[in-house]
């Protein structure tokens, strides 16, 4: 099945309200040009899971940041918020609800959300704030808390390489988040540089099987 | 004294050959300089990486939107070497540098990079840190009341890791404690601490509070203490710290 559409059409069916995860780390590897469209279409009141909320904060790299500069979200799930005063000021207006999670915890929970588990128990946050409220359980002798799994309404995620399908490929270390958050929405949006016809890329390069994909925007800019 | 490269060089020489390495930012990226010639130190990247060679000069690129925008458009998908000196729009490290790698480098998604750090198979993570006190507890990722960060990777890096190494100065700018009975700060991870490693002295937890196993040349263990918030042990023998000028 062709899932090729452009980006208004793909973005236009996101509801406002909605949970949304974002691919990438620190504004790189990040579906830019569908997170603008977002912003863009004024999508409000959302929920956003993602790795961060930095703007790459060694470049133009605007990550995330953008949905902040328009009041669109009500909550974040994230790891890291590095330092961005935008976060700060609206958890402080206290127009922000902000949870913020181990990384290493995050992807699990969202792989976990992926695979049908129903959580997991990790040592990570034991004896700290992120203990708070959650099961505590000793097994084998060693601490743990009971961390539970994330389901989205959507994923946006960002490939280099998919062909019509939404069988994807990744370079180097943009792949972060994109893979495992595409298994874990109702609709996922993949935004490739570049789309290419079936067959074009051998089945044991795929890295995302285009069954987790319903729609594939190409965009060939990164976006800034 | 430069304190952030004394830091960096003393800690270098606890890493063996062979070992699997996650360095934090801050002090603890430059370990990676001091690491001796012909030792072979595998470095973790947690944004999904194995292999960095070093940060590459892109500085005037990212000040520049005209360029940055140029540049992003001619070093991406399968155009550029990921060995060579020109970069790629996807490969950073962790601190959002662009990078080059090593011949035998791996790159992975974040499932696979946190299995590594949570699961017991880095031999050592190096961190840096606010508070350390003499349970081995260690505070490093947020100041109450200030700009908000977050933990990012930290707290499954404390966790997981074989081995955990703070690199911290010893006192505050403005001379208060940082090693202290109790941390007052949120925690990262609780006795997490494997070493400590300031400008004045190493500091070993061997599960009965801190002991200090090396000091900086004329310290005394007087002065150290009166710089310290809780009472330190020394081992038989302190040996005497590089010092890095």
């Amino acid at each position: 099945m062709n899932k090729v559409t452009t980006i208004e059409e793909a973005i236009s069916r996101i509801k406002p309200g909605s949970s949304i995860m974002i691919g990438g780390f620190g504004g790189f590897g990040i579906p830019g040009n569908l997170v603008n469209e977002v912003a863009r279409q004024n999508i409000g009141d959302l929920t956003i899971i993602a790795e961060d909320f930095s703007d790459g904060y060694k470049s133009y790299l605007k990550g995330n940041t953008v949905l902040l500069e328009k009041h669109l979200v009500k909550k974040a799930i994230i790891s890291f918020a590095g330092g961005q005063p935008r976060v700060t000021q609206q958890v402080f207006d206290g127009t922000l609800d902000l949870e913020l999670v181990p990384q290493g915890t995050l992807i699990e929970r969202i792989r976990a959300g992926a695979g049908g588990i129903g959580g997991f128990y990790t040592p990570v946050g034991v004896g700290t704030v992120v203990a708070e409220g959650k099961e505590t359980r000793e097994i084998d002798g060693k601490l743990y808390l009971l961390e539970k799994p994330l389901w989205a309404n959507v994923a946006l995620v960002k490939a280099y390489k998919a062909d019509t399908k939404g069988n994807a490929i990744f370079k180097y270390n943009s792949i972060s988040f994109n893979p495992v958050m595409a298994m874990a929405a109702d609709l996922v949006i993949l935004e490739a540089e570049e789309v290419v016809e079936p067959g074009e890329i051998e089945p044991d390069r795929v890295q995302l099987p285009g069954v987790f994909v319903d729609l594939v925007v190409e965009q060939k800019q990164v976006a800034l | 004294m430069d304190v952030r490269k004394t830091i960096a060089k003393n800690i270098a020489k606890m890493l063996k050959d062979g070992d699997f390495v996650n360095l934090g930012i801050g002090i603890p990226t430059l370990v990676g300089n001091y690491i001796p010639e012909g030792m072979e130190v595998e470095f973790h990247g947690e944004n999904g990486f194995v292999g960095q060679n070093r940060e590459l000069d892109c500085k005037d690129v990212q000040t520049d939107p005209v360029f940055f925008r140029q540049w992003l458009d001619t070093h991406g998908g399968e155009q550029t070497d990921c060995y060579g000196e020109e970069g790629h729009r996807d490969l950073i490290n962790a601190g959002g540098f662009y990078i080059n790698l090593l011949p035998g480098s791996a790159c992975f998604d974040t499932s696979i990079s946190f299995i590594m750090a949570r699961g017991g198979h880095l031999d050592a993570t190096v961190l840096g840190g606010l508070q350390v006190d003499r349970h081995g507890n260690l505070a490093n990722w947020k100041v109450p009341g200030k700009k908000i960060n977050g933990m990012g990777g930290a707290m499954d890096l404390a966790c997981g890791a074989k081995k955990v190494i703070v690199a911290m100065e010893h006192c505050t700018k403005d001379g208060q404690f940082k090693i202290l009975d109790d941390c007052t700060m949120p925690l990262t991870a609780v006795g997490c601490v494997d070493a400590l490693v300031t400008e004045l002295c190493v500091i070993e937890f061997r599960g009965n509070g801190p002991v200090v196993t090396a000091m900086a040349p004329g310290m005394t263990p007087e002065e150290l203490q009166a710089k310290t918030g809780t009472k330190l042990e020394f081992a038989e023998t302190i040996e005497i710290m590089d010092i890095v000028d």
